[in-house]
């Protein structure tokens, strides 16, 4: 991507200027989300969409009179484009903030912190994505998406507070399929396009291709030892950030981890998460411009120690907050790894799943914390240590509180990024720190 | 000088820069798209979001060598629109040695025309107090208990303009007025607790203006969802059996959606959303041959309904909309495929090329998915039924990736026994795979039992992309169906 947009140099002029116009009793917050992105979708291994995109939002809140409105806004990185509509929505949100009731937890920004990260990388020219990410790929049934460029998150504010992160990443997310559609699937990311790692991970999914040439088992509803893989535990800790660990959700019932803060269910000793922003894969500020902690643990040794308080939670119940966002959803999770030697997974799992990865996952019943939702890609049926063959999707629906409580038997020895990488809207950052979990009768239903 | 999006000489704006293009392309498009939101949302009557938001941008397609690539930018000066196209024409180029099919001209077909939703009061007629004040007033009248733990309401109103124009002759403009609405009431006793909606969530999401929200009944649907989430927490856990399962419109939304929608889009069986969203246990070789389901089964392609969320007039490659069935009399006819879709597989689709904005292609996608309602009245549907659960409100769902093996929850339900409605249910859920689902169709609820819902969030595509769908069912009823109740 061409490097033609000065985002951050506007941005700051913008928020310079913007002080001068805020008007006493007033505080203005900038949030701009901004990217130059690459995407290059394939099928079959050919490309089937191709295309660059531009884009950058800026979210400006006004706060005055105990009341709060936000106007979001095209930003281009032109100053002489952005100021114009910048300066017509802060006189709008003016005229509006007197109509609306007051905000009883309101957050009003403090401090006046700043920070910048950035992280530069290297990656592929937009010509050459088609050949670097297919070539290596012949002969095989693949598709997937290619996506890269800089991604922008930048915070100011009328007190000064000022943060800027920004990083030039890539993300690959493709399968292999065999002739009846089974399939392996991969990512590859980071800041640097590495071909030789990218033909090496390419050898091992054919590799476990292969083994999925045989014939598909079907296995019957039960309950089952399973072995689910770094990527499937992601799927099943992103549930934590769906109205599982969030102070709001909990205070306003239904939250998933209720019963454990009541200490009416366990997770297990072996089960430990927290957030870890020191891999400096996402940023630390939130839209108000608040530093969360570089580590903060959530669940220690199955007990819940921490959940995610944002500003405005802790107002409204009288918190301390740990700079969450709004949603309180996970940013930067890490689980702790177990005592499990990778190399002898299938020996533990001896007769049962291997689980790769899971697939659209939802509450079934969330109080319960119980969750449902589908094996996907290289899920296997496993015998006294040994893969026996590929299964037919199974549907599982399966409470948390077994799978990382009564249930777990073990987590691997090491953990693994699990990136992120969903582009609504826009790129999104980050990944998850995961190990493998070991999990006895795991139930399948369908 | 930026391009004025928004005056009526947008399109001619866009076609000037077109002409100023010199590239050696077989063609080239602009679609210019200006969003303007207003989102109001109140909880236990306080603010919490006050927003408006303006998003505007185009994205520049050009076909090359049989591959179309793409730039898109919100920088919207001539400059920088023919800067995108010398992107997109760099795009193509690059690909063309590896393209997965070489297309031509034939998926842009020229066309001009104009769309409007049908609205009566402009979307900014209450303003930001009265609105904030209904809503405040929605969340006090659904605090009809203590019980009552947290109440929410919300308005969404939505003004979406888009313009097209090509280097074959295309000038399209459509305007879109969209407004989506919800409330809620969460109850809780002790450690029950149940969450009760008007229809799901923002599934009061449909084209015009405020004379849709508020409507004479809406108090009385309020005092209904307080009442029943209070319901709820007294009423037994939905039994474990096979049954006769009876599902409300705001259910069959949800089951059309995921069962029938999303498996008959041509891409997914091209196998373009297989790393994303799935493929689909539809072959090509089904279409005019799939007993899809029961004879009862009428499903149609239909952009033409007046106020339904996802009606217009032209998708988002220029190809005009029309009604379609899907599957008549259980027999599937043709996929959810756009041109692009039908050149790569042979058969017959739909105009459903659509983005979810300026930033994304345009992809195979439900617009509104109708079931035809059939002759059945509600009393005489219940009336022949023995033994079942009726269910109400999707609140949970989860399918494979081919599209086969479901499982549903749902917010409230009803047992039925004898020909009569008794006892609630709650945590009602359900689940089967989705042939022999729509095969125990048996019967269909008629015209008055029709309902339309839709929904702001339907999600797919690689860079992702959430569109608007519409859905609009009768009650109807399934024989011999697995459903289920909560954890233990």
């Amino acid at each position: 991507m061409s490097r033609s947009v000065g985002w951050e140099s506007t941005f700051n002029q913008i928020a310079e200027v913007l002080n001068q116009y805020v008007e006493r009793g007033e505080q203005v917050l900038l949030h701009l989300v901004a990217e130059e992105s690459q995407f290059t979708r394939f099928n079959r291994g050919r490309v089937r969409q191709t295309g660059q995109v531009s884009d950058g939002q800026l979210e400006l809140t006004l706060i005055g009179s105990g009341r709060v409105c936000d106007r979001i806004l095209p930003f281009t990185g032109d100053k002489e484009t952005d100021w114009p509509l910048i300066a017509a929505a802060l006189v709008e949100a003016r005229q509006e903030l007197p109509q609306l009731p007051e905000d009883p937890f309101l957050v009003t920004p403090r401090g006046a912190a700043t920070s910048r990260e950035e992280y530069p990388g290297q990656i592929l020219e937009a010509a050459a994505v088609p050949e670097a990410i297919l070539a290596p790929l012949t002969g095989t049934d693949s598709a997937g998406l290619y996506a890269g460029g800089r991604c922008i998150r930048g915070y100011a504010d009328s007190l000064g507070q000022l943060h800027w992160f920004e990083t030039e990443t890539f993300t690959l997310d493709y399968s292999l399929f065999t002739a009846d559609g089974q399939a392996v699937k991969e990512v590859l990311a980071g800041n640097y396009w590495d071909a030789a790692q990218y033909e090496r991970q390419i050898e091992t999914c054919r590799q476990f291709l292969g083994l999925m040439g045989r014939s598909p088992k079907a296995v019957p509803r039960g309950q089952y030892r399973t072995y689910l893989a770094p990527a499937a535990v992601a799927d099943l800790l992103s549930m934590f950030s769906w109205g599982g660990i969030s102070e709001a959700a909990l205070r306003r019932s239904g939250g998933a981890l209720r019963a454990l803060q009541q200490n009416e269910r366990q997770l297990s000793p072996k089960f430990h998460l927290r957030e870890n922003f020191g891999r400096g894969l996402v940023p630390r500020f939130n839209q108000w411009g608040e530093v969360a902690p570089t580590e903060l643990p959530l669940i220690a040794s199955g007990e819940l120690v921490n959940t995610l308080i944002s500003s405005r939670t802790a107002q409204e119940y009288g918190l301390v907050s740990n700079y969450a966002v709004t949603a309180e959803h996970l940013r930067a999770p890490e689980v702790s790894p177990g005592t499990l030697n990778e190399a002898d997974i299938l020996k533990q799992l001896d007769t049962g799943l291997y689980v790769s990865n899971l697939h659209y996952l939802n509450w079934s019943d969330q109080p319960k914390g119980r969750v449902t939702g589908m094996t996907r890609y290289a899920c296997f049926w496993v015998e006294q240590g040994e893969i026996v063959a590929p299964i037919q999707n199974l549907r599982f629906d399966e409470s948390l509180y077994r799978c990382f409580g009564d249930c777990l038997v073990d987590l691997t020895q090491s953990v693994v990024c699990v990136p992120e990488v969903g582009s609504y809207e826009h790129r999104a950052l980050g990944g998850a720190w995961v190990p493998g979990v070991l999990v006895d009768e795991f139930t399948y239903t369908l | 000088m930026s391009i004025g999006f928004g005056s009526d000489k947008t399109l001619a704006s866009l076609a000037r820069v077109l002409e100023g293009i010199d590239l050696p392309a077989d063609w080239i498009g602009i679609r210019g798209v200006r969003e303007s939101i207003t989102r109001r949302m109140m909880r236990d009557g306080h603010p919490e979001d006050n927003m408006r938001s303006l998003d505007q941008g185009a994205m520049v397609e050009v076909l090359a060598h049989g591959q179309f690539g793409y730039a898109a930018t919100n920088r919207l000066t001539p400059e920088a629109l023919r800067a995108a196209a010398v992107a997109a024409y760099q795009q193509a180029v690059a690909a063309s040695a590896l393209r997965l099919h070489s297309f031509s001209v034939e998926a842009r077909p020229p066309v001009v025309g104009q769309y409007y939703s049908p609205q009566q009061q402009p979307l900014d007629g209450l303003s930001p107090a009265e609105l904030c004040e209904l809503l405040s007033k929605i969340c006090r009248e659904l605090k009809v208990s203590e019980q009552i733990m947290q109440t929410n309401a919300t308005a969404i109103a939505n003004q979406t303009e888009s313009w097209f124009v090509s280097s074959n002759g295309s000038e399209v403009y459509q305007q879109l007025a969209l407004l989506e609405t919800h409330f809620s009431a969460t109850a809780q006793s002790g450690s029950v607790v149940q969450t009760r909606t008007n229809n799901g969530y923002l599934a009061h999401s449909y084209q015009g203006g405020w004379e849709l929200f508020p409507q004479a009944a809406l108090w009385e649907q309020i005092d209904r969802v307080a009442h029943q989430a209070l319901e709820l927490l007294t009423a037994e856990e939905c039994p474990t059996e096979t049954s006769t399962l009876v599902l409300a419109p705001d259910q069959m939304m949800l089951q059309i959606h995921e069962s029938v929608g999303h498996p008959l889009e041509l891409d997914r069986i091209l196998g373009d959303e297989r790393n994303y969203a799935g493929g689909s246990f539809v072959k090509p070789t089904d279409f005019g041959q799939l007993a899809y389901g029961s004879p009862l089964m009428n499903i149609t392609f239909d952009p033409t309904v007046a106020g339904e969320f996802a009606s217009y007039a032209y998708d988002d490659t220029g190809a005009p909309a029309t009604r379609q069935h899907l599957i008549r009399q259980g027999r599937l006819e043709r996929g959810l495929g756009s041109l692009e879709s039908q050149a790569r597989l042979g058969v017959e689709g739909v105009a459903c090329a659509r983005a979810s904005s300026w930033n994304r292609p345009a992809i195979d996608r439900m617009a509104n998915i109708n079931l035809e309602p059939g002759e059945t009245s509600l009393a005489d549907l219940i009336g022949s039924i023995e033994r079942g659960v009726f269910m109400e409100t999707n609140r949970s769902w989860s399918i494979d990736d081919q599209r086969y093996k479901f499982q549903f929850g749902c917010e409230y339900g009803h047992l039925i026994e004898n020909g009569e409605l008794t006892r609630p249910v709650r945590n009602p859920n359900y689940r089967a795979t989705t042939p022999d689902f729509w095969h125990s169709l048996v019967q269909v609820g008629d015209r008055n039992t029709w309902e339309m819902y839709g929904t702001p969030y339907c999600g797919k595509g690689e860079p992702n992309q959430v569109i608007r769908v519409g859905h609009a069912a009768p009650v109807c009823a399934f024989e011999n169906v697995e459903v289920f109740g909560g954890a233990q």
